[in-house]
C-alpha cells in the first residue's frame, strides 16, 4: 500500500473512532431522562404532583412499552420520564391519571394502602377527561385479584409507601383505550392520596410491583427494568 | 629468622537459634492469641445479636487462633534468617551444606497435617451443632433446632422487596420482620420471581431465595436490637436497594406486634386477598390469568413466567 493510501486509511480509521464516540456522548449521555422540579411550586408545606400510567409510550423513539409519565407543573405538558423533584418535608398530594388495563400483582399484599395520609386513597372514574363515571370512592385496599381492578402500583419503598392505582372500568377500557401516549381523554381512574417526604434530602426510588413487562420473562423485563418506564426516582431537595 | 604467628581466635560459638525462634515465636503467637480472643472477637463479624450470629463469629475468632501461630512462625523465621544469616561484608563462603532434617519435615506435615484435620472436623460439627449455622438447609432441613415452640416465618422476595408472612398469626404479611427474644425461629425463604437470597446480617442467617422452592434456615434471636435485611443474590437493576430493616423485641411486645397486625390485616380485608399459606406459591399462576386477561382484551399488559417460546428455557 502507498504512502498516501496509508494516511487516508489511517484518518478515516481514526474519523470514525471520533464519529463514534460523538454519537455515544450524544444519543447515550445527552439523551439522559429529564427530572420534573415541584419543588418551586410548594406552598404552605405541600405540593401536587400528577403521574399518568399510559398503555404504551408513543412520544419518543425509545421503545413503546407500558409507561409512567410526569405532568410539568408549570406547562402541564406530559413529560416522558420517571424523575422528579419535590421538598424535603412537605406533604405531596399525588393525582396519578390511571389509562392503562388491570393486571394483577405477583403479590396481591400490595393491594393495601400503606404509607399515605389514613392508609388510604380516593378514586374517581372517568369515561372522557370531562366526563365522570360515579362517586368518588375511598380505598385502604385494592384488591386486584378479586376484580381484576388494578393496573399498577406507585411504590416508594424505603418510606413504605405502597399505592395500588386503580384501572378504568374494565367496559369503557375496552370500548375506547388509549392507544396514543401521553392519553388525555380516553377511559381513566383518578387516584389521588398524600405522603409526606422525609425530612432530610436524597433520592427515593419508586417501583411498579405488578408484573407489566408484558412479553418479557417473568413479566419484570422491559419497562419493569428501565428508568423512565415503571420506575423512577423521587429526588428529595433541601 | 624466626617468625611469630598469633594464635587463631577461637570460633564464636554459633548459638542455638532454634531455640531462639521457638522462643519469639512462643512470646508472640500467645500474645497474638491472646489479642485475636479477648480484643478482636467481641468486634468480629455479624456480631452475636442470634444464636447462628455467636456461633459463626466462635467460628471466625477459633479460625484465626488457628492460623495466628502459624503466619507468626513464617514472619519470625524470615525476619530472623534476615537478620542472622543475611550476606555479611567480606564472607564469600558457602552456607553449610543441606542434607534435609527428618524431624523438622516430620513435624512440619504433622503439624499442618492435624492443623486442618481438626479444622475440617470442627467446621464441620459448626455446621451441624448449632442448627445448620443459620444457612439455608433446604425444603427437608436436616438439623434442626430443639424444642417445638419454633416461631414459623415466611419470606418472600420479589423484585424488589422483601415481605414476610406468619402462618401462625393467621398468614398475615408485613414488610417488617419483627422477631421475638429466645424464641427459635424457622425461616421458610422462597420468591415469587427470580432468585433472591435473604441476608439477615446481624442474626447470621442467609438463604437463597428461589422461586417455587421453600428453603428453611434457622435461628433464634439471643439479643434485642434491630437488623438490616439485604438481598445477596444479583437479582436486577434495584437489586442494591433491596434491603429493608428488622428488630428483635420482647416475647410480650411480639405478640402485642403480631396480634394487633393481625387483627388490622384481618379488619382491612387483606387476609382474605392473600393466598393461601403455602410453602412455596406458583408465579405462573397470576402471570397465566393475566394472559388470559389480554385474550379477553381487558388489559394492556401480562407479565408471564418462562414461555415456550422463550430460547433460556430453566
Amino acid at each position: 500500500m502507498s504512502l498516501p493510501a496509508r494516511i487516508v486509511t489511517l484518518l478515516v480509521a481514526f474519523a470514525a473512532v471520533v464519529a463514534g464516540a460523538v454519537f455515544i456522548v450524544v444519543h447515550y449521555l445527552g439523551s439522559a431522562l429529564p427530572v420534573v422540579n415541584y419543588t418551586p411550586e410548594a406552598s404552605g408545606g405541600a405540593v401536587n404532583v400528577v403521574l399518568q400510567e399510559a398503555p404504551v409510550n408513543s412520544v419518543t423513539p425509545r421503545p413503546d412499552w407500558v409507561s409512567y409519565f410526569v405532568q410539568d407543573p408549570k406547562t402541564h405538558a406530559w413529560v416522558h420520564t420517571t424523575l422528579f423533584q419535590v421538598p424535603e418535608n412537605t406533604r405531596v398530594n399525588m393525582t396519578i391519571l390511571g389509562y392503562d388495563g388491570c393486571t394483577p400483582l405477583r403479590n396481591n399484599y400490595f393491594s393495601k394502602i400503606q404509607g399515605t395520609v389514613g392508609n388510604r386513597v380516593t378514586v374517581q372514574q372517568f369515561k372522557t377527561l370531562s366526563q365522570p363515571v360515579g362517586p368518588t370512592r375511598v380505598y385502604s385496599l385494592i384488591d386486584s385479584w378479586a376484580n381484576c381492578s388494578v393496573a399498577h402500583t406507585f411504590a416508594i419503598p424505603s418510606l413504605h409507601v405502597f399505592v395500588p392505582v386503580a384501572s378504568p372500568v374494565t367496559a369503557l377500557f375496552n370500548s375506547s383505550a388509549c392507544g396514543t401516549a401521553p392519553c388525555t381523554n380516553s377511559p381513566h381512574s383518578m387516584e389521588k392520596f398524600s405522603f409526606y417526604t422525609p425530612k432530610t434530602s436524597g433520592t427515593f426510588r419508586w417501583q411498579c410491583f405488578i408484573p407489566c413487562g408484558g412479553g418479557f420473562l417473568d413479566g419484570n423485563g422491559g419497562p419493569m427494568q428501565t428508568i423512565g418506564y415503571m420506575m423512577g426516582n423521587m429526588e428529595v431537595s433541601g | 629468622m624466626a617468625e611469630s604467628q598469633a594464635p587463631a581466635a577461637p570460633a564464636k560459638a554459633e548459638p542455638n537459634h532454634g531455640v531462639r525462634i521457638f522462643s519469639i515465636w512462643i512470646v508472640l503467637a500467645l500474645a497474638a492469641d491472646l489479642l485475636i480472643w479477648f480484643v478482636w472477637k467481641p468486634h468480629l463479624p455479624p456480631g452475636d445479636m442470634s444464636s447462628s450470629a455467636r456461633h459463626q463469629q466462635f467460628d471466625i475468632a477459633v479460625m484465626a487462633l488457628a492460623a495466628a501461630p502459624v503466619m507468626l512462625f513464617v514472619w519470625i523465621y524470615f525476619g530472623y534468617a534476615l537478620v542472622n544469616w543475611r550476606h555479611r561484608q567480606g564472607d564469600d563462603d558457602d552456607g553449610p551444606a543441606i542434607f534435609g532434617h527428618t524431624g523438622i519435615q516430620a513435624a512440619f506435615i504433622g503439624g499442618t497435617s492435624v492443623i486442618v484435620l481438626a479444622l475440617f472436623v470442627f467446621g464441620t460439627v459448626e455446621l451441624i451443632a448449632p442448627a445448620g449455622a443459620g444457612a439455608g438447609e433446604g425444603a427437608n432441613p436436616v438439623w434442626k433446632p430443639s424444642g417445638n415452640n419454633l416461631l414459623q416465618v415466611q419470606v418472600i422476595g420479589q423484585q424488589w422487596q422483601f415481605t414476610y408472612r406468619y402462618p401462625q398469626f393467621g398468614g398475615m404479611e408485613t414488610t417488617v420482620l419483627v422477631l421475638p427474644v429466645n424464641r427459635p425461629v424457622a425461616f421458610h425463604v422462597t420468591s415469587l420471581d427470580v432468585i433472591h437470597s435473604f441476608w439477615a446480617y446481624q442474626l447470621g442467617v442467609k438463604a437463597d431465595a428461589n422461586p417455587m422452592v421453600d428453603n428453611v434456615a434457622y435461628t433464634t434471636p439471643e439479643q434485642l436490637g434491630g437488623f438490616t435485611v439485604r438481598c445477596s443474590e444479583l437479582c436486577g437493576i434495584w437489586h442494591g436497594a433491596m434491603f429493608n430493616s428488622g428488630r428483635v423485641v420482647t416475647p410480650t411486645a411480639f405478640q402485642v406486634w403480631a396480634r394487633a397486625n393481625q387483627a388490622a390485616e384481618a379488619k382491612s380485608g387483606l387476609l382474605r386477598s392473600l393466598p393461601p399459606y403455602a410453602l412455596a406459591y406458583d408465579p405462573t399462576v397470576v402471570p397465566q390469568l393475566g394472559k388470559v386477561l389480554v385474550k379477553l382484551g381487558i388489559t394492556g399488559a401480562a407479565g408471564y413466567y418462562y414461555p415456550p417460546q422463550d430460547p433460556v428455557q430453566p
